[in-house]
C-alpha cells in the first residue's frame, strides 16, 4: 500500500497535505498524530469515502485512486468505523457467517441450506474462536457489551479474507476494562501475520506495543516515520505532539 | 358449537389468504423500503390465470402451476422495468405501483371479458365432512394446509438457506450488507419475485372459495393485507402470520355476531397495536 502526494482540501484547508507513505506488505504501521492531524480523513481516501483533490493511491501495484469502495473491499481492503456496525438481531455466529458467505460468492447455491456442519459454519465459528465470542456464538449480536460488539466487528473484517486492514481507533468508547481484549484480539491477528496492518490510535502504550513502525501527522502533514523507539527519542514529534515531555506511561 | 368451529375455519382460511399477499409486501417493504400497491393486481392474475387453466386442463394442479408462474413473470417484469427505477421515493412507488394495479385490472378485461368469471371448486374438494355434527368444508381446510405449509416453506427459506440469511440481515441494514459486498439489487428481485409468486397463489386459491373471479377482486385483499403489515410489523413474515390471522378470525367472528362492525374492527385492531406498539408486533424496524 502506498500513497504519493496525496491531498484533499475542504474549502480552502488542507486535512490532508501532500502525504507519501508507503506500508509495506505484512507490516504493522500505526498512524498517530494530534486530534485535526488527518488521520481519519487519511483513513478515508485510503478506503475511498473520500476522492483525494491531488495524488494518488497504490494498492498490491495498482492504482486504486478511482475505484469505489466495494471495488476496493473485494480487492482485499478491510476497514474498521469508530461506530459498531453488526445485525443486532442476528446471533454472533450468523453476523460472522454473512462475512465469510459473501466472499464465496452468493450466486452460488443461493437456496442450499445452511447445514450445520458445513465449512462456512465452521470457518465463522473459528474466528470467533480468534476474537474470543466463540462461548457467546448463539446470542444475539445486540445483547452483547460494547467491547464485544466491537470484537465481533473485527471477526467479520478478517472474515472477508482482507490483506489490508484498516483499524480506526478500536478502543474509542470503549470501557476500560475491555481494552485489554481488544488489545489481545489486534496482538492475535499480527501473530497470525499474512496481513498488512494499520492502525490509527491515541493510547501511546498500545502503539507503541503493537507497531513494526509508526508514522506521525501534524495539521495534515507527514512529520516523521521510524520505529516505535525512534518515534519516541524524535524531539520534532516531541515538541509538536507529546508537548515536549512525554512521561513513560507504561 | 358448529357455528363457532365454522366461524373458526373461516377466519383461518380467510387469514391464510391475506398472509399469502401480506408475507411478499413485508419483505418487500423490509428489505427495499418500497411500497407496492399493485399486489392485489398479482392476487388478481393469478385467480384469472387460474381459473383459465382449470378451464384448459380440467386439473387443479396445473390451474394452481399456472397461476404462480403468471405471478412471477409479471413480478419480474415489474420489479426490473417498473420498480426499479423509482428505488428510494416513496411517492413515485405509490403513484407508480397504483398505476400498475389499474392497468393490470383493465388488461384482465381485455383478455378475458369485463364479467365476472364462475370459478368452480375441483370435485375432489367440493363438499364437506360432517363429524360429530359438526360441518367441515373441505375447500376451506385445503386452503388452511396450503397456507400452513407456505408459511413452513418461507420460514425454511428465511431461517436456513443462505438466501434467508442475506434477506433477514437485508431487513435489519442494508448499508451494512451492501458493505460486506452482496448485490442487494439482485437479492431484492428474487424476493419480489417471490411475494408474486404468493399473491398469485392467494388469488388462484381464492377463486373457488368465491366461486367467482372479477378484475376487482384484488382490492380488498390488498387493503387488508396492508393492514396485517402495519399490525404485524414491518419486515416480519412471523408477525404478518399472526396477525393475517388475527384479521381473518376477527373479521368472521364479527360478521357474525356484529355485522355493523366487522369492517371497522381490522382498523380498530391496526389502531390500537400502533398506539401500544408503534413498530408493529414483531417489528424490526423502528
Amino acid at each position: 500500500m502506498e500513497t504519493r502526494d496525496l491531498t484533499v482540501v475542504f474549502g480552502g484547508h488542507a486535512a490532508v497535505n501532500g502525504v507519501d507513505l508507503t506500508v509495506p506488505r505484512n507490516h504493522f504501521q500505526s498512524i498517530i498524530g494530534p486530534n485535526g492531524a488527518g488521520k481519519t480523513t487519511l483513513f478515508n481516501l485510503i478506503s475511498g469515502q473520500l476522492r483525494p483533490s491531488k495524488g494518488s493511491i497504490l494498492f498490491k501495484g495498482t492504482d486504486i485512486t478511482r475505484l469505489s469502495p466495494p471495488l476496493r473491499t473485494r480487492m482485499g481492503m478491510g476497514r474498521s468505523f469508530q461506530i459498531t456496525n453488526v445485525f443486532p438481531n442476528l446471533t454472533v455466529l450468523e453476523n460472522v457467517r454473512l462475512a465469510v458467505q459473501s466472499r464465496s460468492g452468493v450466486r452460488y447455491n443461493f437456496f442450499s441450506a445452511l447445514s450445520r456442519f458445513d465449512w462456512m459454519r465452521e470457518e465463522a465459528f473459528s474466528l470467533l474462536e480468534t476474537v474470543m465470542l466463540d462461548k457467546k456464538s448463539d446470542s444475539p449480536a445486540k445483547s452483547l457489551a460494547h467491547g464485544e460488539q466491537r470484537k465481533l466487528e473485527i471477526a467479520m473484517l478478517l472474515a472477508l479474507k482482507s490483506d489490508l486492514l484498516l483499524f480506526d481507533e478500536p478502543t474509542a468508547g470503549i470501557s476500560v476494562e475491555e481494552v485489554p481484549a481488544i488489545l489481545d484480539v489486534i496482538r492475535r491477528i499480527k501473530a497470525e501475520g499474512g496481513r498488512t496492518i494499520l492502525l490509527i490510535e491515541h493510547k501511546m502504550e498500545m502503539v507503541l506495543d503493537l507497531s513494526d513502525s509508526v508514522t506521525v501527522l501534524f495539521n495534515g502533514k507527514f512529520l516523521a516515520n521510524g520505529s516505535p523507539k525512534e518515534i519516541m527519542d524524535n524531539e520534532l514529534v516531541q515538541s509538536a505532539y507529546l508537548g515536549g515531555h512525554y512521561d513513560d506511561a507504561s | 358449537m358448529d357455528i363457532v368451529v365454522n366461524l373458526l375455519l373461516n377466519g383461518l382460511a380467510t387469514g391464510m389468504l391475506i398472509f399469502l399477499l401480506a408475507a411478499g409486501l413485508t419483505l418487500i417493504f423490509g428489505l427495499m423500503d418500497v411500497l407496492n400497491f399493485s399486489h392485489g393486481g398479482l392476487f388478481a392474475w393469478g385467480a384469472y390465470a387460474g381459473v383459465w387453466m382449470f378451464a384448459l386442463t380440467g386439473s387443479f394442479l396445473a390451474s394452481i402451476a399456472g397461476a404462480v408462474i403468471a405471478g412471477v413473470v409479471i413480478g419480474y417484469i415489474m420489479e426490473r422495468w417498473i420498480i426499479r427505477p423509482v428505488y428510494g421515493n416513496h411517492l413515485q412507488q405509490i403513484l407508480v405501483t397504483m398505476g400498475v394495479m389499474l392497468v393490470l385490472g383493465e388488461l384482465l378485461k381485455v383478455f378475458w371479458g369485463p364479467n365476472t368469471i364462475n370459478a368452480p371448486v375441483p370435485s375432489y374438494l367440493s363438499g364437506s365432512w360432517q363429524i360429530g355434527g359438526v360441518i367441515l368444508i373441505k375447500y376451506r381446510l385445503f386452503i388452511i394446509i396450503v397456507g400452513l405449509i407456505v408459511y413452513l416453506a418461507l420460514h425454511f427459506l428465511l431461517n436456513r438457506t443462505k438466501l434467508g440469511l442475506v434477506v433477514r440481515a437485508g431487513v435489519m441494514n442494508k448499508e451494512m450488507i451492501q458493505a460486506l459486498g452482496y448485490n442487494i439489487k439482485r437479492i431484492f428481485t428474487l424476493v419480489f419475485v417471490l411475494g408474486a409468486g404468493m399473491a398469485a397463489l392467494g388469488g388462484v386459491l381464492f377463486a373457488p372459495y368465491s366461486g367467482a373471479v372479477f378484475s376487482e377482486m384484488g382490492l380488498q385483499f390488498a387493503i387488508l393485507a396492508f393492514i396485517v403489515v402495519v399490525i404485524g410489523g414491518m419486515g416480519s413474515v412471523k408477525g404478518s402470520a399472526l396477525a393475517s390471522l388475527l384479521v381473518g378470525l376477527s373479521g368472521a367472528f364479527m360478521a357474525y355476531y356484529l355485522p355493523d362492525l366487522s369492517l371497522a374492527v381490522n382498523m380498530l385492531l391496526m389502531v390500537f397495536v400502533l398506539l401500544v406498539k408503534p413498530s408493529g408486533l414483531f417489528g424490526i424496524k423502528g
